[in-house]
């Protein structure tokens, strides 16, 4: 793999902090994410990785240091925050689908009031998207009306249609059914198949191990450890790493 | 000889009910019933405020509730979201507008908009104009805070959701939380809708004659001709034409919308 040219870093963050209170959540993050490539943070809860990834599109406001995407330095205040939005994907934890709206309004409110695409050519593309996750038939449905794993992969659709270069899964599966994380997986797995830049904050050890060109374990608010999956996950180096795989992919057991 | 738990119940149920009948019974015996009935149900009275009671008196209660109850939803949207503003000086003008007017009797409110601003400014409104300021001023100051509450009921993550699709605060606002706080607020809204239909009452303070007058100012007037009070049973009955229905539509909306706001059958 050869190493990667200056402008082909999507996600550049450097030095960043952020402070809930007197709470101090991240204690200097730096990160570049190239294009296409597939980055998963695990580590244990509260040790700021969703925090870290909301960081990423200004969901929270960094107390400190920069995050730049594609280009565009959205920590500056003068940033359009709305216009560098529209290149990143969100996908949340809580789905998050627009409940006044049915899944096809969930994915064409925002191509139609944001990027002025027509009707008809909004719902063409919201409908490609929808028939990307596997859920054609439901196009007139409510969120009510879908299961946890339809309206994540409603969700995935619905932030597909911005065409952002960047996707953000801030623990998509953990409100999941355990039978209904497979699909919105499954789904992630084939976006990560066609190059899509992916930052996956994730409890999934064996997604991150199959999908991820690198993880990321954070804990107290600072990268631990990172690298190639099979390098973090099969053989850890950090003490902290260690004991927190041996939490997951063995719960119930004693660990040292 | 202990009674069970079952048969407790019933004799006290049943001791309600008699005390509930005795009281029937006693109001139903002192009373003067063809007094009553002469006062109350006078057919020839009743049938002398037709068709003006319709025509005219329910037509204006109507129309000035309407007017009212557009400007009052106008402006009481414009005042939660200044309440809800981060910028503090609209946040304090909403809440001192809100908890002023909300604190007077609707009766000063119509004196002030009726006798005040002409005082004030050297122009006499239009009354229609008087009576529908004075309502909308009076129903907005409690519309704001029930679409305050339902717009804050709104769950967080559904303006993330807008927000890190690119929409603006302002279109966020728009197409996302403001429908859903409206199907939250819709059976406090009707509920709303009643209470001004009988403030629409005070409307006798800015107006007297016969084609501007409402039911109860026309009731009062058919009162001191007819010498009877058949008036106010035909014009109370108007009343309850009106707001029966729209209170059995709130309970309609509440069961269809559920306190959460949404359509029944969804699951969270």
């Amino acid at each position: 793999m050869s190493e990667p040219v200056a402008d082909d870093v999507v996600i550049s963050i450097r030095d960043l902090h952020k402070s809930f209170g007197s709470n101090e959540v991240l204690r200097g993050i730096d990160l570049d994410v190239v294009r296409g490539e597939v980055v998963c943070i695990i580590g244990p809860s509260g040790s700021g990785k969703s925090t870290l990834l909301r960081c990423v599109n200004l969901l929270e406001v960094p107390s400190g240091g920069t995050v730049t995407v594609d280009g565009t330095e959205i920590t500056d205040p003068d940033c359009e925050i709305d216009d560098a939005r529209r290149t990143m994907g969100m996908v949340f934890q809580q789905f998050n689908l627009f409940t006044n709206l049915d899944v096809l309004g969930n994915l064409t409110i925002a191509p139609r009031r944001v990027l002025r695409r027509n009707r008809a050519h909004a719902e063409e593309i919201a409908r490609a998207n929808l028939a990307r996750v596997g859920l054609s038939e439901k196009e007139s449905s409510f969120p009510g009306q879908l299961s946890g794993g339809q309206q994540q992969r409603v969700a995935i659709a619905r932030a597909l249609t911005m065409e952002p270069t960047v996707m953000l899964f801030d623990e998509p599966t953990s409100a999941l059914d355990p039978e209904l994380v497979g699909d919105v997986l499954d789904v992630m797995r084939s976006l990560a198949e066609e190059g899509m830049t992916m930052l996956v904050v994730t409890h999934e050890i064996q997604f991150a191990r199959e999908v991820a060109d690198r993880v990321l374990f954070i804990d107290g608010g600072v990268i631990v450890e990172q690298g190639r999956p099979e390098a973090v996950i099969t053989d850890p180096q950090q003490e902290r790493t260690r004991n927190f795989l041996a939490r997951v992919l063995h719960p119930g057991q004693k660990t040292a | 000889m202990a009674l069970t738990r079952r048969q407790r119940t019933r004799l006290g149920r049943g001791a309600q009910y008699a005390i509930a009948v005795a009281v029937a019974l006693l109001l139903a015996l002192t009373a003067d019933w063809p007094t009553i009935a002469r006062a109350f149900f006078d057919v020839g009275v009743a049938a002398s405020l037709f068709p003006d009671v319709i025509l005219i008196a329910l037509r204006n209660t109507l129309l000035f509730t309407a007017l009212g109850f557009v400007v009052a939803l106008a402006l009481g949207l414009v005042l939660a979201l200044m309440r809800l503003s981060s910028v503090r000086v609209y946040r304090l003008a909403a809440g001192a507008y809100i908890e002023f007017f909300r604190g007077l009797p609707a009766l000063l409110v119509f004196i002030a908009i009726g006798f005040g601003v002409p005082l004030a400014f050297g122009t006499i409104l239009d009354r229609l104009v008087s009576i529908t300021l004075a309502l909308g001023i009076v129903g907005s100051a409690y519309i704001a805070e029930t679409i305050r509450a339902g717009i804050q009921s709104v769950p967080r993550g559904q303006v993330e959701a807008a927000r890190s699709l690119g929409m603006s605060p302002t279109r966020t606002m728009i197409f996302i939380v403001i429908p859903q706080a409206f199907r939250i607020v819709l059976p406090p809204l009707t509920n709303e809708l009643i209470l001004l239909t009988k403030d629409s009452s005070l409307a006798f303070l800015l107006g007297t004659t016969l084609e501007q007058q409402e039911l109860a100012q026309f009731g009062r007037a058919a009162l001191n001709q007819a010498r009877s009070l058949t008036p106010i049973l035909v014009v109370g009955l108007c009343y309850l034409i009106i707001t029966i229905p729209l209170s059995y539509l709130a309970r309609r909306l509440e069961r269809k919308y559920g306190s959460a706001g949404m359509p029944k059958g969804a699951e969270v």
